[in-house]
Order: structure tokens, then C-alpha cells, then sequence
């Protein structure tokens, strides 16, 4: 099972990055097998408006059904729930903590956006 | 007689766009002119308040957003991948839109090879037209919360008489919300005023008429005796000053309770006249 994890650097060892859609990097994380891969989210880290939403669309795209972060605005929700990927915000700490803590269901899953929308 | 559009512009907002605008209206209309005033800043219009207008026709505006026939799309993606609003996303099995980030361009029904999507139309504000005595009057009122302002300020810009003095009072800063409103204009006048903060803004919004290459002058509001900050900053930059205007505590009692200071005090009635003279001469060249 596939689960994203957003993160300020490309290591397990990163600290989670507190942002979803303007994170610096997508830890993927196969927490069957224990292997992990790197994205980076320079692309929508630079955009103007529609961050939440691109990064969201990518984390379908990488073929997560999970995502752990700090926060997670109403559209980046929107189409993590519109996609069956469950959220789990209030992450702090490191990747591996994270991980960690998902592994043993010590996460509870975030049933609604849990920050304004920066945008209207 | 004068039949230019002028736009009253300004970096920084509070420097006195409307104060200029209208009172320059009311003193091009008392000289014969026919005036037609253009309130674009449609976040805050507030020329009303001082023109009092009687509107006479209000209708709403839209501006176009997909809609999507679920039963028709394939869910390509190509309607996503040419969003570059990301206001619609093409998920696997579903397709979401989110209409306040739509720029309404039409992209993605364009591409879309199924023709799933049309447009339908997203109310953005009002526009309302009218008149105060001769001056013809127009101005649009953004919906509270609504992001996008263009497409509102064009159907403003499109309302009324041509061939008249146009004055388009518009909204403050140098983003997509005053480029749009001052692009059309013949001339614009920039309105600062002689603080350290209306400088600064002062030079943002040179250089972007600049970019524009429309002929432009400054008007500097609020001026004091033994204050150089403006004169010194124009005369370093190459850009003629068209009037200037005392600080006077009398103006801002006016402006507070919705008075032309064309009417109300005499001795400030040079001013807005001289300045409709110098923009005379300034179409002329």
C-alpha cells in the first residue's frame, strides 16, 4: 500500500513538511515492502494560485491511497476525497516518525479540510 | 471639446483617484464638456458617493465556467492538462471543477474530444449605469469574496457614449485589475502624494504605464509647502507634473461627508480647471 507523505526534504529522515499543496517533497512509501521514492513539488510550489489542487492530482497520480501531512485546505481535500485517498493531517516530526506512527494506526484519518483556502 | 479617455490612476490606494475624477467630471462638464464617468474599481466603487448618480439600468454580469456531462466524458485528461488555473481536475473515475479559479477561457472545452463540456455562466457582480445631471455615470460592484475583477471591469469599460470626455477612475496598485482598466485609455494621469509610501508606489506604477507606452503625467495630491519628496522624484524620472493639489484639512471634511470640493469651495475650483486646461493641451500633443 502506497502512502504520500509530504515532506521539507528527500530523506526519511526529513522533517514533514507542515504545508500539502506547497510542500517541497512527496515522500512515496510502500509500507509493505518498506521501500520509499522521492518527488519533488518544485512545479507547484512556484504557482500562483491552484497549488493544493496540482499537488493533490499528483498524489493520485503516484498511486497513493493515503497522505500524511501537517495541514490540508477544502479543494486539495476535495479531490483527495474525490479520489478514495485518505488524509491524515497534524503530522509533525520526521517521514520515518510518521511512517512509524501510520504503521501501528496510531493516525487518526482527517474527515474535512482543517485550514481556509488561500485563494477566494 | 475634449473627447479623450483619461484614466486616474495611482500606485498606492487613499492618494485621491476618486477626488480627482470627480471633481475633474464636474469641472469638465461645467465647461461645456460632455463627461462620461467610469468607476472601475469595482472592489470598492465609491465615485457614487460623491457623483450621487441616479441609476437608471443595472444588469448582472457573468463570466463563462465548464460544465461537464459525467456521461460523456471519457476522462482523458486533456481538459486538466491545459488548465492552467487548475480549475478543473480529471480524476480516474469523477471529474471536479472549482469555479472561482476559472479564468474562463475556454480551454477545456476546446480540447475536449468527447464534447462533454459547455459553459454555463458564473454571476460575478452588477453593473450600473445612470446618470449625475449631464455627466453620464457607470460603475460595477464586485460580488463580496469574488477574486476575479476583469471580467467585470471590461463590461464597465464597454458601457456608454464613445466620442465624450471618458474618465475612468481606477482601482489602485499595478496588477491584472488596473492594467485592465487603464490599457484602453488615451492618457492616464498618476495621483500620488508627497510620502515616502506614495513615492515608492508612485515608481511602481511609472514604470508599468511605461511598459504600456501610454502618454502619462502626475498629479500630486495632499501637497505641502518645503515638501520636494514629488517634484524631486518626477524631475529624476523624466515625468511632468499636471497640477498640484494642497493639503487643506477642508478638502477631507468634504471628502467625508460625500462633497465635490468643486462645489463646495470656491478657492479649490482653479485647480480641477487648470488641470482640465494642462490635459487639454497634453491631447493635443
Amino acid at each position: 500500500m502506497k502512502t504520500v507523505v509530504t515532506a521539507q526534504g528527500q530523506y526519511l529522515d526529513s522533517l514533514v513538511d507542515l504545508r500539502f499543496g506547497r510542500c517541497s517533497w512527496f515522500i512515496v512509501a510502500d509500507t509493505k515492502t518498506g521501500r520509499f521514492k522521492a518527488v519533488s513539488n518544485e512545479k507547484n510550489y512556484e504557482s500562483s494560485q491552484g497549488a493544493g489542487i496540482q499537488a493533490a492530482n499528483n498524489v493520485t497520480r503516484l498511486g497513493a491511497q493515503s497522505v500524511i501531512t501537517g495541514h490540508c485546505g477544502p479543494k486539495a481535500f476535495r479531490v483527495l476525497q474525490a479520489a478514495g485517498i485518505k488524509v491524515y493531517s497534524g503530522g509533525g516530526g520526521t517521514v520515518a516518525e510518521m511512517l512509524d506512527r501510520f504503521k501501528k494506526g496510531d493516525l487518526k484519518e482527517t474527515e474535512t479540510a482543517d485550514v481556509e483556502g488561500h485563494w477566494a | 471639446m475634449l473627447d479623450i479617455t483619461v484614466a486616474i490612476a495611482s500606485g498606492k490606494g487613499g492618494t485621491g483617484k476618486t477626488t480627482v475624477s470627480s471633481n475633474l467630471a464636474l469641472a469638465a462638464s461645467r465647461a461645456g464638456c460632455e463627461v462620461y464617468y467610469v468607476d472601475c474599481d469595482v472592489e470598492e466603487p465609491n465615485g457614487h458617493l460623491f457623483l450621487k448618480p441616479r441609476i437608471t439600468g443595472a444588469r448582472h454580469i457573468h463570466v463563462p465556467v465548464p460544465a461537464v456531462d459525467e456521461e460523456k466524458c471519457t476522462h482523458c485528461g486533456l481538459c486538466s492538462e491545459i488548465c492552467q488555473y487548475s480549475a478543473i481536475v480529471c480524476l480516474e473515475k469523477t471529474i471536479l471543477t472549482f469555479d472561482k479559479m476559472c479564468h474562463g477561457c475556454g480551454g477545456c472545452a476546446y480540447v475536449c474530444p468527447a464534447g462533454a463540456i459547455s459553459e454555463r455562466g458564473r454571476d460575478i457582480g452588477v453593473l450600473e449605469e445612470g446618470h449625475s445631471g449631464p455627466i453620464g455615470f457607470v460603475h460595477g460592484r464586485l460580488t463580496i469574496g469574488e477574486a476575479m475583477s476583469p471580467p467585470l471591469i471590461k463590461a464597465v469599460l464597454a458601457a456608454g457614449k464613445k466620442d465624450v470626455l471618458r474618465i475612468i477612475d481606477s482601482p489602485p496598485g499595478t496588477s491584472c485589475p488596473v492594467i485592465t482598466s487603464i490599457k484602453s485609455a488615451d492618457y492616464v494621469i498618476l495621483v500620488t502624494e508627497p510620502t515616502p509610501f506614495g513615492i515608492n508606489d508612485l515608481g511602481l506604477a511609472i514604470d508599468m504605464v511605461r511598459e504600456l507606452g501610454i502618454p502619462f503625467s502626475v498629479v500630486v495630491n495632499r501637497s505641502e509647502a518645503g515638501n520636494h519628496l514629488a517634484g524631486d522624484y518626477c524631475r529624476e524620472r523624466g515625468v511632468g507634473i499636471l497640477a498640484e493639489i494642497p493639503d487643506d484639512r477642508r478638502v477631507a471634511e468634504a471628502y467625508s461627508v460625500g462633497e465635490l470640493v468643486f462645489d463646495t469651495l470656491p478657492d479649490f475650483r482653479g485647480y480641477f480647471t487648470d488641470l482640465l486646461i494642462s490635459l487639454g493641451k497634453e491631447a493635443k500633443r
